[in-house]
């Protein structure tokens, strides 16, 4: 078995044990990226030097713990190679988000999240692509050119995470960092084969994230497997002091209650009829139901929901969301950071370097924003969406209260073609219609590899569950996983 | 259907500036998801309160301490332009 190959949670088993070498791991990872990258296009940019040399001191760190020279062990992370989504900081590494306006922008700080993970020992391969400002369903967006899915690289890897996706698919990093807003973690997981988990509102730090819908923005993970969620989880989640909409509670211990999920007796999973109804591919749907009764044969109970507002999350989300997306993107005015396009005054320098330096969505984005929050229209739309989340949150509600979770499919459809939906805005909109509905009510929700369609392409089933109840997920996602294999199902690139 | 003149106000609200060709294409655009986004109103929402946060936090306070931060000149390096240590901007007046 080649060493990509491994999950996150076996290649660290393989450092602390001493039969891999982080430098090894971080080479075949960069050796992978070299072959696939030119098809892909999975990064922004590859932080090679970066990388061995965050190896080189994670080695350092295990050889030092192997010695007994120190006595407290390593991070299950230390040594463990990862790629962070272009819209995260990285202290020295340019973010661009994505973005033309952000081309040269070097942050000088990191992201929480990034920190907390360099602090672990993790090493960074580098920055992946992404749909701009993380608006997006497909990559496409990109103001770099898009990612393209490793199962065929005619379609689309999904979005805005595509980049993650696609680099955990290919085996080009054991896991990798995602945002997902309106589902752009969970999307492109399902569509690229592999783990996406979008944790609760406010479970991780977003202290350095460049915004986009601040009410719904949330870091996630790609892995491959349900464990491998749970080790980053436990690294990333927690307090921070300089996030206020970071909850206060210390996360509790993930993977020790993970490795406890042996069966799923007394769970109730609730099964919502609006997620099976018309425009979900009859591939997708039976593959779903036939994962679903795979955890029925664990001991868990089937139950009928309904979650009555789902048609209504759409339109309320992509008010909402571009309502705050149009405030949060006012500060890219060429003063302070990013590009400047110079004309004879400010206000004309502020309309040329936004009408140069955003693309098409972005600008369709903060328009419908402006548009929704404009006088005349607020109380009809923004006001209307906000409380429309206000239904969604109590069909959740309710729902919770005969569920212990939520199965589902995760996407309508498994992955596109490039260029399909490029020219119709509401058609990309709709391949979101199952996962936003848990952002706007703040949830925690996963989506794993369940199957593959005729094509060959992944599917995905979602899980959903009440705020903060991360580890029920990942109990039920690592049950199902230990159960099946679809997650060490790969596609096959020429090396 | 939104009329040449909204696509191009709101365009002037959000500081963007369209060409013919963009005006056209946003116009057909963002009236298709206008007019999808309209399913809403056949709600009735009279006694629903709005939901603006799903977090229930109290506000976080801190002491008002003074703290290391940044060096100035970390922070300048993205500047597009900049001078004796500060961001250096266009005129915000018109002259004469």
């Amino acid at each position: 078995m080649e060493l990509i190959e491994h999950s996150l949670r076996r290649a660290g088993d393989m450092l602390r044990t001493g039969k891999v070498s982080s430098v090894e791991l971080t080479e075949a990872c960069l050796r992978r990226i070299e072959s696939a990258e030119p098809d892909l296009h999975a990064f922004l940019a590859v932080s090679g030097d970066l990388a061995m040399q965050q190896a080189r001191r994670a080695d350092r760190a295990w050889a030092a713990w192997h010695s007994g020279k120190v006595s407290r062990q390593p991070s299950p992370l230390n040594g463990i190679p990862l790629a962070i989504k272009d819209v995260i900081c990285v202290a020295e590494l340019a973010a661009t988000a994505g973005s033309r306006i952000l081309e040269n922008f070097v942050p000088a700080y990191n992201a929480t999240a990034s920190a907390r993970l360099r602090a672990a020992g993790a090493v960074f391969l580098g920055k992946t692509n992404m749909d701009e400002f993380a608006m997006g369903s497909s990559t496409e967006n990109s103001g770099f050119g898009p990612t393209r899915n490793p199962w065929d690289p005619q379609r689309v890897p999904g979005g805005s995470s595509g980049g993650s996706a696609a680099a955990v698919a290919a085996r080009m990093a054991f896991g990798a960092l995602g945002t997902d807003t309106g589902g752009s973690v969970r999307q492109p997981a399902a569509l690229c084969g592999v783990v996406g988990l979008k944790p609760s509102y406010g479970r991780i730090s977003r202290f350095g994230l460049i915004a986009f819908g601040s009410s719904f923005d949330q870091i996630g993970t790609l892995t491959r497997t349900a464990e491998d969620a749970a080790l980053l989880l436990q690294t990333l989640a927690g307090p921070d002091a300089r996030d206020a909409t970071c909850v206060p509670t210390p996360p509790p211990d993930y993977l020790g209650a993970l490795s406890q999920a042996t069966d799923l007796a007394g769970l109730r999973v609730g099964v919502p009829e609006e997620y099976f109804k018309a425009g979900v591919h009859p591939e997708v749907e039976t593959q779903v139901r036939a994962a679903i009764e795979v955890l029925a044969e664990f001991g868990a109970e089937i139950v009928p929901v309904r979650l009555p507002h789902t048609e209504h999350a759409l339109p309320a989300y992509y008010l909402i969301a571009n309502a705050e997306a149009s405030a949060n993107l006012a500060r890219y005015d060429g003063m302070r950071y990013g590009q400047r396009h110079s004309c004879h005054n400010l206000w004309e320098t502020y309309v040329s370097t936004r009408s140069a330096g955003f693309g098409s969505e972005v600008k369709r984005r903060i328009m419908l924003g402006t548009y929704a929050l404009a006088a005349g229209y607020y109380d009809d739309y923004y006001r209307r969406a906000q409380k429309v989340r206000t239904l969604v949150k109590q069909d959740f509600d309710t729902a919770f209260e005969h569920v212990d979770v939520i199965a589902g499919p995760t996407t309508p459809t498994t992955a596109f073609k490039l260029g399909e939906k490029t020219d119709n805005p509401l058609q990309m909109y709709l391949s979101d219609a199952f996962t936003l509905s848990c952002n706007l009510a703040g949830l925690p929700g996963i989506s794993l590899p369940c199957g593959l369609d005729a094509n060959g392409l992944p599917i995905g089933m979602q899980l959903l569950g009440p705020a903060f109840a991360e580890q029920r997920l990942l109990n039920v996602a690592h049950v199902f996983q230990r159960a099946t294999d679809w997650q060490w199902h790969a596609p096959s690139l020429e090396n | 259907m939104l009329t040449i003149e909204e696509v191009t106000h709101v365009a002037e609200l959000a500081r963007l500036k369209l060409s013919a060709r963009e005006t056209e294409q946003f116009r057909g655009q963002l009236s298709a998801v206008l007019e999808y986004v309209e399913r809403i109103s056949s709600l009735d929402l009279t006694d629903v309160s709005p939901t603006h946060s799903v977090l229930s936090l109290p506000g976080a306070l801190r002491a008002d301490e003074v703290r290391e931060s940044l060096p100035r000149e970390e922070l300048l390096r993205n500047a597009p332009e900049t001078e004796a240590g500060c961001f250096r901007v266009p005129a915000i007046l018109d002259e004469g």
